[in-house]
């Protein structure tokens, strides 16, 4: 059964190590293959897997998806998909299409002095140490089969690397899409490393055609050193029939702060994890999101952080709106080790059932071996407050008006929190479109 | 402009109002006291429309309408308004944009044009004033946070904004110190016309030396067991509400 889920990447497989082992290097092609190897060995995870009891991934992550090696690039398409994604002209966009950067999709600023911002295939040509360095280490504590199964596929995806001291002025903004007909798979591998001191702003996009089903399994990797600075934000918006799975490893230094803005809108099935490990003092870390799923969608949303030094703040706070027969999963880790005294540590995950068929099930894991520590979780899980509805009616607003205002206010917290006034106006129409206000 | 008549309701098992008989008319001020429990707020809020109790008998008409046939927007729409007893917190939700969904709602309801954003404005600064409220607080979610007079200086404000015909007052008094008291009274008497009534609920005479009212109803045990003018409230000021049970027999038998 495992076998013959994973054989569903073989041909795949085969075809792209022919594509690619000639050009690439040595340590790529060792990597590739080391990973697959491990992905046939662990095979597709199954809900006997703890961590994947509540998300049935086999039948959909087990397809026979194309890997596609070169873009018939239907322009129309891109361009649909590309207006949808767009936030600010202002930004630096890299724009990849079934995995691969288009260049002519995509748009150059002018970049300070000390920054690299690529895509993948180019910094591997070129022989850069970064792209060497993350590709052939282990990602985040340890692999899991999709992150070898987007390592055994790793040729594109985005580069931004920071040095010393220095702030890129505008956000760069990634942008993915899936274009190519019939069922296909891409896996964009990211990396961002930020120099002492440097600070970014960076934003993911993830879009894709309407039609047949497609797979994007994304692993972003991120090294922050010292006193560096990122604000990251995700706004997933795959089309409903597909499958999209990503991880983002986060290993933090000294005085570092890192801020996650995750937004959930797409796929049939959607599973985010984000991995902080906290190696140094006085490390803050923010972790928001807002996933709301309708229809038969099933959100997963995965935190887990390390508290590995003393003196660390995390702050979290997840949010899910579930409509329909919606499920959502959330599942929160917290370890804070030995070492780790004088950790402050918040998690809360609240989530608003519209409807009686939607299911939500969260776990918060706090595994905590300091003695010094403040450490605080809560869980709620609700329906829309009677009261509140009751008294917007009662002052002559509709309930449908009434229903909206409870169910923005509730997402709005989330939305706020995001600095980057092109990501806020996005998600202020898509709130508005859907479940949001009227300018009354 | 309102005829209460018969009117029994119940939560799940426990009849709260036995038999409501009650006419205002337009014009008139009429005060509701009566001991804790005794039904004050439950009928308060059949009158708005609140879908926890169940009619089992009786008719309510406003404007020659069926009030209890209505939604409970469009209640508030045809000018009922109740200012809560115990109001409610919004978090996320700006008073300001509550105010305006709400005056515009109303608007549309009636086929009127929406307020414009200049008069919303202009309106908003008139009332605040009359209600001593700092402008800051519109920008605030609302009622989260506010103290228990500022809910119901809030209510009074609302009250102000939406000028209804059909005014419920559920012990707005009650969290309000003799200050805020005047302040309330003189927004609610600015309201006073002759197209216009008001139920003041109380359980306390203070209230009605500052909106003298035409009627005074005593309720007890769900029913309205003494009618009266404004010196039947002297009269439960003076023997407290003891002196009702006598009262509601004889009610009863008569
Ligand atoms: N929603 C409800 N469910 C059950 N009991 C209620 C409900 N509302 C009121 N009651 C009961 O009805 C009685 C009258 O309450 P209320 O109308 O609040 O009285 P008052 O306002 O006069 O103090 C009380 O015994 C109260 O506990
Ligand atoms: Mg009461």
């Amino acid at each position: 059964m495992i076998a013959t889920q994973s054989d569903a990447y073989q041909e795949s497989f085969a075809a792209f190590q022919a594509d690619q082992s000639a050009t690439s290097p040595a340590w790529l092609n060792e990597a590739r293959q080391t990973a697959w190897d491990r992905f046939l060995e662990r095979g597709l995870p199954t809900r006997r897997d703890e961590d994947w009891r509540f998300t049935p991934v086999a039948s959909l992550a087990g397809r026979n998806y194309r890997n596609v090696q070169s873009l018939s690039l239907a322009s129309d398409t891109v361009e649909t998909l590309l207006q949808r994604a767009k936030l600010d002209d202002d930004f630096h966009r890299l724009v990849f299409v079934n995995g691969h950067y288009v260049e002519g999709a995509s748009s150059h600023q002018d970049l300070p002095e000390g920054v690299v911002v690529e895509n993948l295939a180019s910094s591997i040509r070129e022989g850069r140490d970064l792209a060497e360095q993350l590709l052939t280490q282990p990602v985040g504590k340890e692999e899991s089969a999709f992150t070898d199964l987007n390592t055994a596929f790793a040729s594109d995806g985005a580069v931004i690397d920071v040095a010393d001291g220095v702030t890129l002025d505008r956000p760069v903004h990634l942008i993915f899409l899936s274009v190519e007909d019939g069922p296909t798979a891409c896996h964009p591998r990211n990396l961002i490393r930020l120099g002492n001191g440097s600070s970014a702003t960076v934003v993911e996009s993830y879009h894709g055609r309407d039609g047949d089903g497609y797979f994007t399994n994304a692993v972003t990797q991120i090294e922050l050193a010292e006193q560096a600075n990122l604000d990251h934000h995700k706004l997933q918006h795959e089309q409903r029939d597909s499958l999209h799975i990503a991880s983002s490893h986060i290993d933090q230094k000294e005085h570092s702060r890192f801020c996650s803005h995750y937004f959930s809108f797409g796929a049939e099935l959607a599973r985010n994890e984000l991995n902080c490990i906290l190696d140094g003092e006085e490390i803050v870390s923010t972790l928001n999101g807002l996933y709301m799923p309708t229809g038969e969608q099933l959100m997963d949303c995965r935190t887990r952080i390390d508290h590995a030094k003393p003196n660390c703040n995390t702050y979290e706070l997840y949010k899910g709106i579930l409509d329909d027969r919606a499920r959502g999963v959330f599942n929160g880790k917290i370890f804070v080790h030995q070492d780790a005294q004088k950790t402050d540590a918040k998690q809360s995950n609240q989530a608003l059932l519209l409807s009686d068929d939607a299911v939500v099930n969260t776990k918060p894991q706090l595994e905590i071996y300091a003695d010094d520590v403040k450490c605080t979780h809560g869980a709620t899980i609700g329906e829309l407050d009677e009261q509140a509805l009751y008294y917007l009616r009662s002052r002559g607003i509709p309930e449908s008006l009434a229903r909206k205002m409870l169910i923005f206010a509730f997402a709005n917290d989330v939305v706020q929190g995001v600095e980057v006034p092109a990501v806020v106006q996005h998600l202020e129409a898509i709130l508005l479109s859907s479940h949001g206000l009227p300018d009354v | 402009m309102l005829e209460i008549k018969n009117l029994h309701a119940r939560s799940e098992d426990t009849e709260i109002l036995r038999g409501i008989n009650l006419s205002v008319a337009a014009g008139e001020v009429h005060a509701i006291m009566g001991p804790n429990g005794s039904g004050k707020s439950t009928l308060a809020h059949v009158l708005a429309g609140r879908e926890d109790y169940e009619i089992t008998e009786g008719e309510v008409t406003y404007d020659g309408k069926d009030l209890l046939d209505m939604e409970i927007e469009e209640r508030a729409a045809e000018g009922v308004f109740l200012a809560y007893q115990y109001p409610v917190e919004i978090s996320g939700v700006s008073n300001k944009y509550f105010l305006k969904a709400a005056i515009n709602s109303i608007h549309k309801y009636r086929d009127e044009p929406v307020i414009s954003r200049k008069d919303f404005v202009a309106l908003l600064k008139e009332k605040l004033e009359l209600l001593g409220m700092d402008k800051s607080m519109m920008d605030r979610s609302v009622n989260e946070g506010f103290s228990g007079g500022e809910k119901k200086r809030n209510e009074i404000l609302q009250m102000a904004m939406l000028e209804p015909k059909l005014a419920v007052l559920d012990e707005t008094d009650s969290g309000l110190d003799i200050d805020a008291l005047k302040i309330v009274s003189e927004g609610v008497n600015a309201l006073r016309s002759p197209e216009r009534a008001i139920i003041v609920v109380t359980h306390y005479q203070r209230l009605l030396e500052y909106i003298v009212p035409d009627k005074v109803h005593v309720l007890a045990g769900g029913k309205i067991v003494r009618s009266g003018d404004k010196s039947l409230a002297l009269e439960l000021e003076d023997k407290g509400y003891s002196f009702l049970q006598s009262g509601a027999e004889t009610v009863a038998a008569g």
